[in-house]
């Protein structure tokens, strides 16, 4: 069947499947930041944005995308590079393998609640899994970022 | 894994309804649960495009679209004031908020699941489902009720005044509950909804007119005796039956102290 989307803000048309996965589909359009990690919609590595809002692509039917706007980390490299400074930083992450979907989803937290509580943080990204590490060094890499930000902000 | 020969978007809800008459053919609602099982699908009947995901609000009653997310509830500010902040706790810890912009209220009830946080939440507050054929039937029912070849179309809220508690018992943050709870106290009536037993949740009430003369930490006691002692409950990997027995018995405890909290009777409780 054929589609058509946005992806990254770029119109794409497509012959597909009726049960092509967004995943699938999105890595076929060279998204290779979109990662399966768990096949049990559970661990976040998919994630992405579908009209601004963070979903798990691997839950997604490619033609339920259609008419919508898909956004992966591949098209936000501006605000990936800035946080993942300082998460690198930290050295929070060993494999990096659950990167991409982390920086999605917690961009999308700045995004909805640009000064997060602890415990927010830790509710709005209790659904990436990581399974290197604890938590802890993406949990101090958030909070100076978060601080960083708004340094920048009173500076203004 | 799912196999799909064929997708529609339903046009119309008697499109929606006609299609899935075949066995063959499925409402996908979000897909997450559909997406775990070993399963053909002939027809994915999708009902993204019937404007069914909005919340509205009448002077009487929410209506909320079967293509409501679980997210939409959580941050609907009229239905959590409505029940003191109940339906943000029911769905806060189901997986994440990436799963919770997918999951629909429409599949998540009309599944009736066992585990289902979501089912105990409506029928503790006295909510009615409106299906396509069938028309509106209170949740409480409609769990019982035998898998038809149905379309739920809403869910209806009615604006009872109430005071509602929802807790639950998770081995981890984020898991499948091991056992919900929640109690709705309204003019009328104290409605105790245990789920995750693992089955269904059902629907208990003070039939022995236990707090009717109010809420106390011994009326409380005896009441929470009352449930862990009717409530039927089963064994799993989660957690076995006497587990979950004595979950039931705690959890109303606390449900209902915390209602007396709520509603003042609280200085009676300290």
């Amino acid at each position: 069947m054929q589609i058509e989307l946005w992806i990254n803000e770029k119109k794409v048309n497509a012959d597909i499947a009726p049960d092509m996965l967004l995943i699938d589909f999105l890595r076929n359009q060279g998204c290779s930041s979109v990662k399966r990690g768990c096949e049990t919609a559970n661990c976040g590595l998919c994630t992405v944005f579908m009209d601004e809002k963070p979903v798990l692509s691997c839950s997604v039917l490619a033609a339920r995308a259609a008419g919508h706007r898909v956004v992966t980390l591949e098209g936000l490299q501006e605000e990936a590079q800035d946080f993942g400074a300082y998460i690198a930083d930290q050295g929070a992450e060993q494999c990096g393998f659950c990167n991409p979907g982390f920086m999605m989803n917690a961009i999308a937290m700045f995004r909805e609640n640009p000064d997060p509580t602890e415990e927010e943080i830790r509710e709005y990204l209790a659904g990436n899994l990581c399974r290197c590490s604890g938590y802890e060094g993406q949990m101090r890499g958030i909070q100076s970022y978060l601080a960083y930000k708004r340094e920048k902000g009173e500076r203004k | 894994m799912i196999e799909i020969a064929k997708y529609v978007r339903a046009e119309s809800l008697q499109q929606a309804y006609e299609l899935n008459q075949k066995k063959s053919n499925a409402v996908i609602g979000g897909m997450l649960w559909l997406k775990m099982q070993r399963r053909r699908v002939n027809t994915a009947i999708d009902l993204s495009d019937l404007g069914l995901n909005t919340i509205e609000e009448t002077p009487e009653e929410y209506r909320i679209g079967a293509m409501v997310t679980l997210r939409q509830l959580e941050q609907h500010a009229g239905l959590n004031e409505l029940t003191g902040g109940a339906v943000r706790e029911s769905v806060r810890d189901i997986v994440g908020v990436q799963f919770r912009n997918l999951a629909t209220v429409g599949g998540s009830l009309f599944g009736r699941f066992g585990f289902s946080d979501v089912l105990t939440l409506f029928m503790a507050i006295g909510a009615e489902v409106e299906l396509y054929q069938r028309g509106i039937v209170p949740v409480e029912k409609f769990a019982q009720m035998p898998r038809e070849r149905d379309i739920l179309v809403r869910v209806i809220v009615p604006k009872t005044r109430q005071n509602t508690v929802y807790l639950s018992q998770r081995n981890t943050r984020t898991d499948f509950p091991v056992l919900t709870c929640c109690v709705s106290k309204t003019d009328t009536e104290i409605r105790c909804c245990i789920g995750a037993r693992p089955m269904k949740a059902v629907c208990l009430r003070d039939e022995k007119e236990i707090l009717q003369a109010g809420i106390t930490p011994e009326t409380a006691q005896i009441f929470a005796d009352y449930i862990k002692e009717h409530v039927e409950t089963g064994s799993n990997l989660r957690g076995s039956r006497e587990y979950r027995r004595i979950l039931a018995g705690v959890l109303t405890k606390r449900a209902v102290l915390k209602i007396a909290e709520n509603t003042g009777e609280g200085e009676r409780c300290r």
